[in-house]
Formats: structure tokens, C-alpha cells, sequence
């Protein structure tokens, strides 16, 4: 771990709001590279990066689309920065394939989504979390990455280092699942000092450039990066590929090249994931939420508690990894689970698998357009404790 | 600082988030309290209906959502027709009192009307209305202090507007303190 570089860190106690901390986020991550098409409601985080970066010497580009902006993205992580782009649901759409291209090439980088209803262009600047089955499986083949879900503006200042800090650590996209109410919400943001943010540096390899190989792994099953121009032999692509990084399109390969994709997350969950948990030790019900949802939630949770129903809440700051090991040892010593979702039934159906029918599952969902009435979450739990 | 919902809705261009922005900065950034502030963001980016929400607290804030509103601060009458029926039975009222027409009194509701778009052209730029109304907010209810007020203020505004915003925060706060001590020789409320 390294700390930040001063250049970057606007220390001090702030008033922004989410898409804005986001931004900031990225500066303080020491991202020096935005390539990004704008989209409601996600356009204020390109905003201030574009305000920023010229005075911390990043790079700032306003692509043609958004297929061509996470491609440059790529890029600019390959060409050694820290690289981000940010958009919302049909901008997400398009970067699918290459998020995917990402995945396979094992480039770090962060990809922002501020949720908005959908389908197609939907409401664009009305909230949903709605695309959270689409950042687990919207590229094609077998794939793992890392989603983050901030439910408030210092959280997507934190969770946009968090994921930098992921993306470099396990070379793999990193996505922040923001949705329109927290990336609009405005609340007091805490930037520290430089000092005391660590980041996770590009794992770059010591090895000699006769030596080194791009895609093979370290214990951890990931491959170390070569600085380019310093003399390294390089070559990756998008097709299955051998250690050499050259295509190698045959069965064994595939097994071992997306085993391992596989694996460098699944193998290392424990270390990936984080939840907030509340009220948990004495819950016959859990309220498991994400987003601005786990915020909708409280009202309900509190007042099921005021009259002596044994309620607890788990937030999955970590989406994806869904954090199937503390699901499945809940499951076996609570009645129930809620879900508030503002979808018709996304992550839940991840919480449904992994409780395995040892205890109920309830979703409240929620179309898109605005939030929950704290009620219905309520109404869903003094149901399950009949 | 107990916890306090409050509503400012108005149409765009009044500065109706901006008001909610200085609010919620000199809460929990010049004061000790929290804030959190959302608003309505709609297409109408000019003109239409416009709502401000903020919550506050002197704890960190969970739930960030008006639910039954304490205080309204309303600058047009679709905006009052709209928020008045969810305000507290106990709740204040501010209103610019040449947009918007109240009807009666109900309940306990306080009533404080303030002709702040004329006192903005009076100090020659009604651009300056919103910082009226939350002088007068300051005024009547003693929500915010006028000091970090006026530094939330001058954080939040381009640096050569920094003193006609002062001056409409003053003026709309002695029109409030001065409404308040008139009731109180009134007798109409204590002190």
C-alpha cells in the first residue's frame, strides 16, 4: 500500500453530493485517466472530473459513445493509469462487450453506473437499481468481477477508492453501482488528509523482461503487469490465451484461462467482501438491502424493533461477490429474509439460491421511479413474523 | 439540534436548491449538526415545479427523507397547493407572500408570509430571493444561526455576489425577528 498523492486529495469537510464525492473518490485514487460519454443522471461525476483533472494533471476525454469510452478506458489502464468512465443504464449497455474484453485482458479499472429506470432509456432521471443483474452477467461467458453499492455521498468518495484499490489488486473491472437518489443526494463528505488514504499500487513485475510472462499468475492467481515501453515482451487479447498471453483456443486453455479468472475472485472472497451488518445477533428476520434501499429500510426496521419484533439488517456493500457464505450459516438460524429491491426481483433471486429453502425469502420490490414507502418493508416484515 | 423536516419547493430558476444547499451546509459544516439534502430533479430545469428536501439532526441521519414536514419554505402557489396538506399540524409555514395566496390557518400551523421577490428587486437583483426566504427561516425559527449562515453562504455563491446574498440574508432576517416580536407583544406566543 502507498498513500495518495497530495496533488489529488481536496482535504477538508464538504457538501456534495454523491456523483460529485465519486469524482472526488477518483482524484483521491490517484485516477488519472477519464474517458466518458454523458447520461443522466451520471453526468456530474464527468462533470467535476473534467473540472478537476486539468489541475492534477489527469486526462480528461469525452468519447464519441460509451462502447468507445470503456474501450479507451482499457487503454489508458494499459498505458499505465489509473483509468475510470462513468455512465447509467443505456451507456451501460453498450459497454458490455468490453467490460467482458476487460475481464478477459484482466485490466484494472473502474466503471461507475448511476442506476435509472429502465428498460431501454426508461427514466432517465429517476432512480432504479435495476442493473444489478446486468453488472453479475451482462457481458457474455463465464466471468467474475467485483460491484461496490455506496448508499451515501461519502461512501461513493470511499467505495470509488475502495474500488480502484480492488481493481489493482485483483486486476479485474470494478463496478460501482450507484443508483440516481444517492448520486443526487447531497450530504457532509470527508475527505482525509493524503496521508492517511492507502491505495493499492499497479502490480507491476521485478522480474526480467527474458523472464516474464503476462498471464502467469502469482499465488494469488494473478498475473503480474508489465510497465510498458521499458523493454517487455507483451501481447494480450480478448481470445483465450496461454500464459504468453497469445491465443491458444482449445479446450485445456479455456479450463485454465477461465478457471483461474474464475478463481483469482471466488478463492479470495473472504478477503473481497464487505457487508454492515445491525441488530444481527438476536434476528429471527433479516432485512438484507444494498444502495439507497438499506437507507429506505431503517424506518421499517426500527419500527418493527419498537414493537418487539427481533429485526436485523444486512447491507452487502459488496454486491457481487454475493457473500454466500454468511447467507448460507444466516440462513440456518433465522426465520426469514426481506429484500427491498427497486427492481421486480434481481439479487434477490442470488439471496433465494443461497438460503436454500432453510428460510423464507420475501422480495419487496419496487418498479423504479422513486424509493420504497418505508411502510411496505414494515408491512413485509411483520408478515414474515407472523 | 432535534430533528427537523423540512420542505423548500418553489419553480425553477427561484434557486430552491441552492437554498437547500446553503441550509444543509450550514448545518453540518458551520454548525454541529447533520444534513442531508435531495431534491426533485426533473426535466423541468427551468420553470417548473421545483422541491428541495432536507433533513435534520443532531445524530447521523439514516433515513433521508421528508417525512412529515416541520417547516415549509414555499415560493409559488402550485408549490403551496401541493405541500401544504402534508405539513405538520404543529409545523411552520413560510411563504413569499406575493405568489402565494394561503388559505386559513389550521391546526397549530405558524404562518409567516414575507414579500421577499419585492425586497429582492429592491435590493436590484431578484435572483437574490431564495437567500431572502432563508434569512426569514433563520428570523422566525431560529433554525440556523445568522454567522454560519453567512459563511455557508459565502461558500456556496461566486465571490462578487457573496455581499448582495449577505444583504438579502439580513434583510430577510430582520423582517422575521421583527414579524416574531410583534407577536410577542401581541401575546400571541412566548418568548
Amino acid at each position: 500500500m502507498v498513500q495518495a498523492d497530495p496533488v489529488g486529495v481536496l482535504t477538508g469537510t464538504h457538501y456534495l453530493d454523491g456523483d460529485h464525492a465519486a469524482a472526488e473518490g477518483a482524484c483521491s485514487a490517484g485516477c488519472r485517466f477519464f474517458a466518458g460519454y454523458p447520461i443522466t443522471p451520471s453526468t456530474e461525476v464527468a462533470e467535476r472530473v473534467a473540472l478537476r483533472f486539468p489541475l492534477i494533471g489527469g486526462t480528461f476525454i469525452q468519447m464519441e459513445d460509451e462502447l468507445a469510452s470503456i474501450a479507451a478506458v482499457l487503454g489508458g489502464s494499459w498505458g499505465g493509469l489509473k483509468s475510470m468512465t462513468v455512465t447509467s443504464g443505456p451507456g451501460f449497455s453498450l459497454m458490455m462487450e468490453n467490460i467482458g474484453l476487460g475481464v478477459m485482458m484482466e485490466v484494472p479499472c473502474v466503471v461507475i453506473n448511476v442506476q435509472r429506470g429502465g428498460p431501454s432509456t426508461g427514466l432517465p432521471t429517476l432512480p432504479a437499481q435495476a442493473d444489478m443483474m446486468q453488472a453479475r452477467w451482462g457481458s457474455h461467458g463465464d466471468y467474475e468481477l467485483i460491484a461496490l453499492s455506496p448508499n451515501s455521498p461519502q461512501e461513493c468518495f470511499d467505495l470509488t477508492i475502495e474500488s480502484f484499490n480492488l481493481s489493482e489488486q485483483w486486476r479485474v473491472p470494478v463496478l460501482v453501482m450507484m443508483d440516481e437518489c444517492i448520486g443526487h443526494m447531497t450530504e457532509r463528505v470527508v475527505i482525509p488528509e493524503a496521508g492517511e488514504i492507502e491505495l493499492v499500487e499497479r502490480r507491476y513485475t521485478n522480474l526480467n523482461p527474458d523472464d516474464y510472462l503476462p498471464y502467469k499468475p502469482c499465488e494469488d492467481l494473478v498475473p503480474e503487469m508489465a510497465p510498458i515501453g521499458y523493454g517487455y515482451r507483451f501481447h494480450t487479447t480478448g481470445l483465450t490465451h496461454d500464459e504468453r498471453g497469445y491465443p491458444s483456443m482449445n479446450a485445456e486453455t479455456q479450463q485454465r484461462c477461465v478457471g483461474r479468472l474464475l478463481d483469482k475472485i471466488n478463492l479470495n472472497r473472504d478477503e473481497i467482501i464487505h457487508v454492515d451488518k445491525h441488530y444481527l445477533d438476536d434476528a429471527d428476520i433479516v432485512v438484507v438491502s444494498y444502495g439507497i434501499s438499506s437507507r429506505v429500510a431503517i424506518p421499517a426496521v426500527e419500527k418493527a424493533r419498537r414493537e418487539g419484533i427481533k429485526v436485523g439488517e444486512l447491507r452487502l456493500v459488496t454486491v457481487w461477490p454475493f457473500p454466500e457464505k454468511l447467507i448460507r450459516e444466516l440462513a440456518g438460524n433465522v426465520k426469514a429474509f426481506i429484500m427491498p429491491e427497486i427492481n421486480h426481483g434481481q439479487v434477490v433471486l442470488e439471496l433465494e439460491r443461497c438460503a436454500g429453502g432453510r428460510a423464507e425469502t420475501r422480495l419487496v420490490k419496487h418498479a423504479g421511479g422513486w424509493v420504497h414507502d418505508p411502510e411496505t418493508i414494515y408491512e413485509a416484515i411483520r408478515e414474515a413474523a407472523k | 439540534m432535534s430533528h427537523t423536516d423540512i420542505v423548500i419547493s418553489g419553480f425553477g430558476g427561484q434557486g430552491v436548491i441552492l437554498t437547500g444547499i446553503v441550509l444543509g451546509k450550514t448545518i453540518s459544516i458551520y454548525s454541529d449538526g447533520y444534513a442531508t439534502m435531495t431534491q426533485n430533479f426533473g426535466p423541468e430545469a427551468r420553470g417548473g415545479a421545483c422541491t428541495a428536501q432536507v433533513v435534520i439532526d443532531n445524530d447521523k441521519i439514516r433515513y433521508p427523507y421528508v417525512q412529515v414536514p416541520d417547516i415549509m419554505i414555499i415560493m409559488s402557489q402550485e408549490a403551496y397547493e401541493k405541500h401544504e396538506p402534508s405539513l405538520s399540524p404543529d409545523g411552520m409555514l413560510l411563504f413569499e407572500e406575493e405568489l402565494v395566496e394561503p388559505g386559513p390557518a389550521r391546526d397549530k400551523i405558524r404562518m409567516y408570509g414575507i414579500p421577499a421577490t419585492r425586497f429582492a428587486e429592491e435590493l436590484g437583483n431578484p435572483m437574490v430571493l431564495n437567500m431572502i426566504m432563508l434569512g426569514f427561516l433563520s428570523g422566525t425559527s431560529g433554525l440556523i444561526e445568522p454567522i454560519p449562515a453567512r459563511n455557508a453562504i459565502a461558500a456556496s455563491v461566486p465571490g462578487h455576489f457573496i455581499e448582495l446574498n449577505h444583504l438579502a440574508f439580513n434583510k430577510g432576517y430582520q423582517y422575521g425577528k421583527g414579524l416574531v416580536a410583534g407577536e410577542m407583544l401581541a401575546g400571541k406566543i412566548s418568548g
